[in-house]
């Protein structure tokens, strides 16, 4: 994965539980499927309540505009459910970056590394719109806002972060040698 | 310093003497237990990671209990049973509920005590949030996704962090009417949706220990929903009692050390608590039922792994005997086992079955996670235009139970019984005393 992110932000706010994300008629999708993963997609965050009226994938589209997802406390709160993430990468979401990440959702976020968690603290949700541009900078856990110039700084993401340069949980016991490679 | 009581499970599933919260550690999984939502995609990551040749770590270790979508027309969600079974022959597993046939069971949490899965001081990983159910005996038991449960299912182990502790002591005897989920729908209201985040949640003192063993499994059952990776009440003679009716395998029972390290303590005194409900769209919107008796009903919902076990029934029977429904009530059991007791169990001479039908419920369904999740579109008592359904399920974040014009209102079955009289939220100790 490149260190930096950049594209329009979807900004929404705390709490964002995984039947907002996708709502349980859409699990019988099986992601594992390519076409089923794709259709996941499609109705990525397809929960949000109708007050949001920029939808994240727009009508008649299967992907979104928007490759930053910007919420606040407790990101993907809920259901284990891996379609959340998947769901999300497969509409073309890179990045969450949010105040804080339900356990579940940050380590399946890891596991497939369909979406990057960027936890951060200062409260990005509340000072930008839908729409603005984004830049995620993972080397220097930073972000910017293009159009201010502004910058906060990110979380370290601490241990998980062999996991991710591994490239995911299989990847990561196959350089430690316990599971045999491919 | 000592252990906590997740700490030492943790600890002996590493081979290790002590573990410390924050250190990353291979553990070994007993049992993986995974479903009809998740099983396929989890049977995909391991044929692709693994080879479509490959074998399950270990055939006693996982049980497949397929429970959210079975009484569907949804081709869909047949296919994905079919995925399962098609998997269980393959590999020859001898634990697995099919709805096909007479070992269907129902809701996987209710299922895997009930058939002899859990144990105390074993590690269970299950691809369902609420996983964490089963720390109601002894056991250390978390929710995990697809991808590191066929990573699990290859290697029966798993690479986690050890959580830090919070310790929620409640001393004292709960007032008639106050039950299990109204203790940890206050702790939730008190702490917050994201107040246990990556923690353990520990249940101790002498109210917990008067509790009964599904009591304490309502207790976990939501410790997810204060974000926490497990809940945890240590094992005592009722746990072993329940247990050694269901399980011929010998275990360890751990208890935390009087010098364990907490993150948190909670006292609490079980007078202070009253019957509460979290009203939407949150499960800390946590108010005492007394103080929202203005809200009113379309529908009351008794059911799901958390609140459709066959204690959950006895107690909202106990409320509706030669009383008369006013609104939509379903009555969902969680099992074929908790099903088959509504026409066994009786009180004062009616069995509960007979004492939901006299006082106007909707016949009693099919047992199954039903509408808790919403589900698909013909899920029996899902709320598909803007219900206001009081439930005794888990989470009302928007849409939960189906319409996002729908709202969803967490009570314990005594209120949801209450409720479902009058038509409004009420206090079910009206009623009780």
């Amino acid at each position: 994965m490149s260190n930096i992110i950049k594209g329009k932000a979807f900004v929404v706010g705390d709490n964002i539980d995984t039947d907002q994300i996708i709502p349980a008629q859409y699990l019988s999708l099986v992601p594992t499927i390519p076409e089923e993963y794709e259709k996941l997609g499609s109705y990525a965050l397809i929960g949000l309540p109708d007050e949001h009226t920029t939808r994240y994938i727009a009508d008649g589209e299967i992907k979104t505009e928007y490759s930053i997802i910007v919420g606040g406390k407790n990101f993907g709160c809920g259901s284990s459910r891996e379609h959340a993430p998947i769901s999300l990468g497969a509409a073309g979401c890179k990045a969450v970056i949010a105040n804080s990440f339900a356990r579940i959702f940050f380590r399946n976020c890891i596991a497939t590394g369909e979406v990057y968690p960027v936890e951060i603290e200062a409260e990005l949700n509340q000072e930008i719109k839908t729409g603005d541009e984004i830049e995620i900078d993972l080397e220097n856990k930073s972000v910017k806002i293009i159009a201010s110039g502004k910058t906060c700084k990110s979380k370290d993401l601490g241990a998980v972060k062999a996991v991710i340069e591994a490239g995911g949980i299989f990847d990561y016991a196959r350089n430690s040698g316990m599971i045999p490679k491919k | 310093m000592g252990m906590t009581i997740t700490e030492k499970i943790l600890a002996n599933a590493a081979g290790k003497d002590k573990v410390k919260p924050g250190e990353n550690i291979w553990v070994n999984a007993n049992v993986l237990m995974t479903h009809d939502v998740c099983g396929p995609g989890t049977i995909g990551v391991f044929q692709r990671e693994f080879g479509k040749d490959a074998k399950v770590w270990d055939k006693e270790g996982v049980v497949i209990i397929p429970d959210h979508y079975i009484f569907t027309e949804d081709k869909t969600c047949h296919r994905n049973v079919d995925t399962l079974r098609d998997f269980v022959n393959e590999q020859d597993l001898p634990y697995f509920y099919d709805p096909a046939d007479e070992t269907y069971s129902g809701v996987c949490h209710v299922t895997l005590p009930e058939k002899g899965h859990i144990r105390p001081g074993e590690v269970l990983f299950g691809t369902d949030s609420h996983t964490c159910t089963h720390g109601a005996l002894g056991m250390f038991a978390t929710g995990i996704g697809n991808t590191d449960a066929g990573f699990v299912m290859g290697t029966g182990k798993l690479l986690i962090k050890v959580p830090p502790t919070i310790k929620f002591i409640i001393n004292g005897i709960f007032e008639k009417g106050v039950i299990a989920k109204d203790v940890i729908l206050k702790i939730i209201g008190d702490i917050g949706v994201d107040g246990a985040t990556y923690c353990a949640m520990e249940f101790a003192g002498t109210a917990i220990e008067a509790l009964s063993v599904e009591e304490r499994m309502t207790i976990c059952n939501m410790a997810i929903e204060a974000g926490g990776k497990n809940g945890i009440i240590a094992p005592d003679s009722k746990t072993i009692e329940y247990v050694r009716a269901r399980s011929t395998k010998a275990f360890n029972c751990f208890e935390s050390d009087d010098d364990a390290d907490y993150q948190t303590v909670c006292e609490y005194n079980a007078e202070d608590f009253v019957p509460v409900v979290a009203l939407p769209f949150s499960p800390d919107n946590v108010k005492p039922v007394s103080e929202a008796t203005d809200v009113k009903l379309d529908r009351s919902y008794i059911g799901s792994c958390t609140g459709g076990k066959l204690t959950d029934f006895v107690m909202a029977a106990e409320l509706l005997k030669g009383k008369k429904v006013s609104i939509d009530t379903y009555i969902v059991p969680s099992t074929v086992e908790v099903a088959d007791a509504l026409n066994k169990v009786s009180i004062d001479g009616k069995t509960l079955a007979e004492i939901f039908i006299e006082a106007g419920c909707i016949e009693p369904s099919l047992p199954s996670c039903a509408a808790c999740l919403g589900g698909p579109v013909d899920t029996f008592g899902r709320c598909n235009n803007g219900e206001v359904c009081v439930s005794t399920t888990n989470r009302n974040f928007p849409g939960r139970m189906g319409s996002k014009d729908s709202q969803t209102i967490l009570a314990s079955p005594y209120t949801a019984a209450a409720s479902a009289i009058t038509g409004c939220l009420t206090d079910p100790r009206e009623y009780l005393k």
